[in-house]
């Protein structure tokens, strides 16, 4: 064993026979590379650490895992992956000392920095380097202090580099200042999380290279054949078409899934079978945490109801579903009531159906439930893409509207008959905004009308994609999760349990269209690159409406650092507030933002890569 | 000749210069938002906003027993026009008319939030800069001809960003270990449009013919149906010029099995007697392929490969004692990194 990994001190032994076949099974990480608290090879305990308290040291480090057979530096916080449970107070006020401990030369170096993801708190304890301060160097430490002015599930991440999908990321759990509301008897972290061998700069670049690496589920002449027997070949041949003329693949959920990933539960893969243990009877609750980089998960526990209790750390009216599917970055407080059985499985599917991870809970360790198989493999439909329940047969050679012959009008020729025109026969014709049309919010357009694009979509080579009848679709559980014989979460279950906390009508409204080129793994806002745009800006106190209309064919988790994004139901009034509001394809939601947080702060898509080819705005709030 | 017309319309497609500037000076109001910024008119009453009988005002109703609701159920009524007789059972006191003052205090700024909000930052946030690159070998095959094991090449790569790459493409023929025929382009890709890009560079001629070095221009690009196609013009020296176009399209017969469809066609407006071209339309080549993608990146392939030589091409060829058309079997591999 003397093959030299990338990044690994020298004078480190590898591990031992023994312990790599204990790695692959519980998949944890193998050890700290001499880093405060840990030092040699201890194997990481199933049970996640805490720390609690007001005063915290962390340091940022690099440590050897093997999830896969194949033992891979990762980015840890205190040596774990994910990093320590953090569990603070509210009304209290927490310091934590950060110290960049990565060794030279690391793959995920130099500089590092950590977000508190979803907390109101000082830009300069935001944790973006380049905007909220300079990043933490190699050897240096960061002094974060701030007030804790909320309770709930959080979680925390690297935001300097690819360090985010090499493993920096940990649960951040705030207990309320007073008796929690929410009781319960067990209190578990189930964070879900994407692990891959490959250094993440690479596979950023191999995405770049090919962005359609990991669809290995493209439909083949095998398809088209069974398809022609079982719809007909007219409608075989018109679906074709309509995707051929926008050269895309309905295949195409994600783009990076199981063909690349390892998921992980708590730092665990399935294998490792991460297991809560309760005593019947107990009410437990689940904080379900989204710390992937790039992947959507669906998560159910056959055999349980979920009561959904709070959305991104904060309280809803509880709601009972089967299923819940979490995007990147959010979080989810469930309650169960197991019972009856010894041992249930928690299972968690990455929405494209490509890979899971399970995790038990059981009334002692050491016990299983069956798992279940993975669903099947979705198609996305053109109404998912937001251009209509088309009919087949129509002629879309007009639809590809960056096609070069539409380009000098985009919207030439997008007249969709098969759109059906909802409230009246002219669905849209004196709503243009700011025509008295403002109670509609710039939201409530229904299924119709034609949508508007920025004109720096327009020719845009960077824009692949424009939707063309998008809707809120909060009442729709998504692509893969409709008439599944489960009750599924959806957006318009959410509901939080206190009224709007601003109570003002939006002043103004912001309409931002999320943006991409597959082939070319290029993602933006309104077509324009985090760097070739322009800062968002907002004045101290004002209240605005963001409307986000998703021009690709990908979901995306729009994060808002720093202020709440309250999401507006279909109507425009205040329905819940969150931190990472998800946008489906074709989708065209709204959120109230209040800038009572000065300073600067990132805006982006948390689907990592997304976020790193720009998908990104600087949100800028002055006085 | 015929092949000029077709990519005379490419050209013309692809040609307009960088998107924005195209469309500087246009009025279109209701999408001009770059940082897009609607004011809108002060809200009027919500029940204008909502014709549907059900938004009503949740803040008044409890829903802890809506549990049992599914509200995907729940159908909006068939609402023709505003029908304010829907309305009319509404309780308008019940609305919250939306205050101008937050519910929640906004805090005042001190100095020290003023501090911490804009602290002094030196290094630059950078997303979506990055530049990467791609080297493709698309073609590296042999097959049995007349004049012995022929090796055959087609090579593509790119450096840079999303909108602005460098091109490098080679392809070529050599028998024996000696190139017979073949070309390296250097060339300046600029994307125009999502899926086309245009193209300005040089092209140098290697092998046993005159060794000559052209201007190039060209478009490429994936055409719906996800068609690849190649186009380019070249000026050489003493008026010569010349075109190329190349097509190639994948079909998956599964997703590891994938049939490779290529075709080219080369046209010189003057003959070249030294390399063996006469003018107007020279070759056109045909090949399946079939590929298996061990992985990704590597893939070997067997295919059939047809060429055919016209007009004076073909003349040169038969008294070289050549034939004007060869069909041969090829075997190589597909990589790229």
């Amino acid at each position: 064993m003397s093959f030299k990994y990338p990044g690994v001190s020298p004078g480190i032994a590898m591990p031992s026979r023994r312990r790599f076949v204990q790695g692959l099974a519980t998949g944890g990480a193998l050890a700290g590379l001499g880093l405060w608290p840990q030092t040699g090879w201890a194997q990481q305990s199933r049970k996640m650490p805490v720390l609690r308290g007001t005063e915290f040291d962390l340091s940022v480090g690099e440590t050897l895992v093997n999830y896969t057979g194949q033992t891979r530096p990762a980015v840890t916080i205190n040596g774990t992956l994910p990093g320590p449970l953090l569990r603070w107070k509210e009304g209290t006020t927490v310091t934590l000392r950060v110290r960049n401990d990565l060794p030279r030369g690391s793959i995920h170096g130099p500089d590092t920095s950590i977000h508190w993801h979803g907390l109101v708190l000082p830009a300069n304890m935001d944790g973006v380097p380049g905007m909220s301060f300079d990043g933490i160097r190699p050897g240096e430490s960061y002094l974060y202090r701030f007030d804790v002015k909320q309770a709930g599930t959080y979680w925390y991440h690297s935001h300097s580099g690819f360090q985010e999908q090499g493993g920096m990321y940990g649960p951040l759990v705030i207990d309320p200042a007073g008796p929690d509301p929410i009781a319960s008897d067990r209190d578990f972290v189930v964070m879900l999380s994407d692990w891959t061998d490959m250094d993440p700069a690479k596979l950023f670049a191999r995405l770049k290279k090919m962005a359609s690496h990991d669809n290995v589920y493209q439909r083949t002449v095998g398809d088209f054949m069974r398809d022609a027997e079982r719809k007909g070949m007219p409608a075989t041949v018109a679906d074709r078409r309509m995707w051929g003329q926008m050269r895309m693949t309905p295949s195409d959920l994600s783009d990076v899934n199981g063909q690349t990933y390892t998921y992980l539960l708590n730092g665990t893969a399935a294998l490792g079978n991460w297991t809560g243990v309760f005593a019947p009877g107990d009410k437990v609750r689940l904080r379900l945490i989204n710390g992937s980089a790039m992947t959507y998960f669906d998560v159910r526990i056959p055999g349980l109801k979920l009561t959904v209790v709070a959305a991104d750390g904060q309280p809803v009216h509880p709601v009972t579903v089967d299923e819940i599917r979490i995007g990147a970055a959010e979080t989810y407080d469930v309650i169960v009531q197991p019972g009856g059985q010894e041992a249930y499985t928690v299972f968690a599917q990455d929405s494209a159906r490509t890979g899971y991870v399970s995790g038990t809970l059981a009334v002692r360790e050491g016990l299983r439930a069956p798992i279940p198989p993975l669903d099947p493999r979705p198609i996305m439909s053109m109404a998912d893409m937001g251009h209509g329940d088309m009919q087949t047969g129509h002629d879309m050679g007009a639809m590809a509207s960056t096609q070069p012959a539409a380009a000098a009008d985009p919207h030439a020729g997008h007249a969709m008959p098969g759109t059906p025109p909802p409230p009246s026969a002219d669905p849209h014709g004196g709503h243009a905004m700011g025509t008295g049309a403002g109670a509609m919010s710039g939201m409530g357009h229904g299924a119709g009308g034609m949508q508007t694009h920025p004109a720096s979509e327009t020719n845009n080579p960077l824009v692949d994609m424009q939707t063309m009848a998008p809707t809120p679709k909060l009442d729709d559980p998504g692509i893969g999760l409709r008439d599944n014989g489960r009750r599924v979460l959806t957006y318009a279950d959410l509901r939080s349990n206190f009224a709007d906390p601003d109570g003002r009508d939006p002043a103004r409204t912001v309409e931002l269209h999320l943006t991409g080129h597959m082939e070319k793994f290029a993602w933006s806002f309104d077509g324009l690159k985090f760097a070739q745009a322009e800062p968002l800006r907002m004045t101290y106190g004002e209240r605005l409406r963001i409307v986000l209309v998703n021009d690709t064919m990908m979901s995306h988790p729009i994060h808002l650092h720093g202020m709440w994004s309250d999401v507006e139901d279909a109507d425009g009034n205040f329905q819940v507030r969150k931190h990472t509001v998800d946008m489906p394809p074709g989708s065209k939601r709204s959120y109230r933002v209040r800038a009572d947080a000065l300073g600067r702060w990132a805006y982006h898509c948390h689907l990592f890569f997304h976020m790193e080819s720009g998908m990104f705005r600087e949100v800028r709030v002055e006085e | 000749m015929r092949l000029i017309l077709p990519i005379g319309i490419v050209f013309a497609l692809a040609a307009p210069s960088p998107a924005r500037a195209q469309h500087e000076g246009h009025v279109m109001t209701p999408t001009e938002p770059a940082a897009t910024t609607t004011e809108q008119k002060p809200p009027p009453a919500k029940p204008a906003e909502t014709p549907r009988p059900l938004a009503v005002d949740h803040s008044t109703m409890d829903h802890s027993k809506m549990e049992g609701m599914d509200h995907s159920k729940m159908e909006p009524p068939e609402v023709t026009g505003i029908d304010h007789s829907n309305m009319e059972g509404m309780d308008h006191s019940k609305m919250d008319h939306a205050p101008s003052t937050s519910a929640t205090p906004i805090p005042l700024v001190t100095q020290a939030d003023r501090e911490a909000a804009f602290p002094a930052v030196h290094t630059h946030h950078e997303h979506g800069t990055s530049v990467n690159s791609y080297w493709l070998l698309d073609r590296l095959e042999v097959s049995d001809t007349d004049d012995g094991t022929t090796l055959g090449w087609e090579a593509l790569a790119w450096l840079g960003g999303d909108i602005q790459r460098v091109w490098l493409r080679s392809e070529g023929e050599s028998v024996d270990s000696r190139i017979e025929h073949g070309d390296v382009e250097v060339l300046y890709g600029r994307s125009v449009r999502a899926w086309w890009d245009v193209l300005a560079g040089v092209r140098q001629d290697v092998g046993e013919g005159p060794s000559r070095t052209w201007a190039a221009f060209g478009v490429q690009g994936l055409a719906p149906y996800k068609f690849e196609l190649a186009a380019t013009a070249y000026l050489g020296q003493g008026g010569r010029t010349a075109l190329r176009a190349e097509a190639e399209y994948d079909t998956l017969l599964t997703n590891r099995l994938i049939l490779q469809w290529r075709a080219e066609g080369n046209a010189y407006s003057k003959a070249d007697p030294l390399a063996g071209i006469g003018s107007g339309l020279s070759t056109v080549e045909f090949g399946a392929r079939l590929r298996f993608e061990v992985t990704r990146q590597f893939a070997p392939y067997i295919g059939i490969e047809h060429d055919r030589a016209f007009g004076n091409t073909a003349d040169f060829r038969r008294n070289a004692g050549h034939g004007v058309a060869d069909t041969r079997v090829v075997a190589g591999v597909r990589v790229w990194f």
